[in-house]
């Protein structure tokens, strides 16, 4: 394997780990940091496929947009899941 | 929110600004376009709306409200300009004129004053994603009670 095939594999795992975070995660703001998080490595990956106007559509929206809708409901209801 | 998130997003905001602006501009020449271009602009609107809260940027709703409408009202003009030949028809594209200069042959890096309709489109596109992102942030963080936490 090349290292660029090796990197795009550790992408997808870290991508994965993060998923299960943002599931996991008892603090919703660190659950909502997690699927951020994830959806940057997406972008890294879309830019390792030659994809680089996808890869900046999903740093845009998906990075930074939602990340801030997200943080806002956060603000007006509570931060912690209840169990 | 914290000092530190504050200065932060003044020493962030030109920059982020700028950068959608530039992906904006040479949609025709590099990956991006409107409307990747519009959504950096927009996450503009978003570190502002989370880091000073939606109340102090609350008189630009309507001014985002008026862009969205002039965004999406210049695109069609822009679209009824070429309606000689066909709907969306090219009518800048090669004439000399503003964005009409004549795309060289072979490989090259590109030159920002071609492309004809294409940038004026993509700037019209620009301003209704920005307007219209930003417009969905601002309302979300306007809802019910702001208790910064």
């Amino acid at each position: 394997m090349t290292a660029l095939a090796i990197l795009q594999v550790l992408l997808l795992v870290l991508l994965v780990v993060c998923g299960v975070l943002a599931v996991r995660l008892k603090d919703l703001l660190g659950s909502v940091i997690a699927l951020a998080a994830g959806s940057l490595l997406l972008s890294l990956q879309f830019f390792l496929l030659q994809a680089p106007d996808v890869a900046i559509a999903e740093a845009g929206i998906g990075a930074a947009l939602t990340t801030a809708l997200f943080v806002l409901a956060i603000r007006k209801t509570r931060r912690k899941e209840e169990e | 929110m914290s000092v530190v998130v504050r200065t932060v997003t003044r020493l962030l905001l030109p920059a982020v600004v700028m950068f959608g602006a530039y992906v904006v501009m040479h949609g025709h020449l590099t990956p991006g376009g409107g409307f990747q271009g519009g959504a950096v602009i927009a996450s503009a609107v978003a570190l502002v709306v989370v880091a000073f809260g939606a109340r102090r940027i609350r008189r630009h709703k309507e001014t985002l409200s008026v862009l969205e409408d002039v965004g999406a009202l210049a695109f069609v003009v822009l679209a009824f300009l070429g309606i000689g030949g066909t709907f969306f028809y090219n009518s800048l594209a090669g004439t000399g004129g503003l964005f009409g200069q004549e795309v060289a042959m072979g490989a090259n890096p590109g030159a920002l004053n071609t492309g004809g309709m294409l940038p004026l489109m993509n700037w019209a596109v620009g301003l209704k994603v920005l307007a219209g992102l930003g417009s969905i942030v601002l309302l979300m963080g306007l809802l019910g009670g702001d208790d910064d936490r």
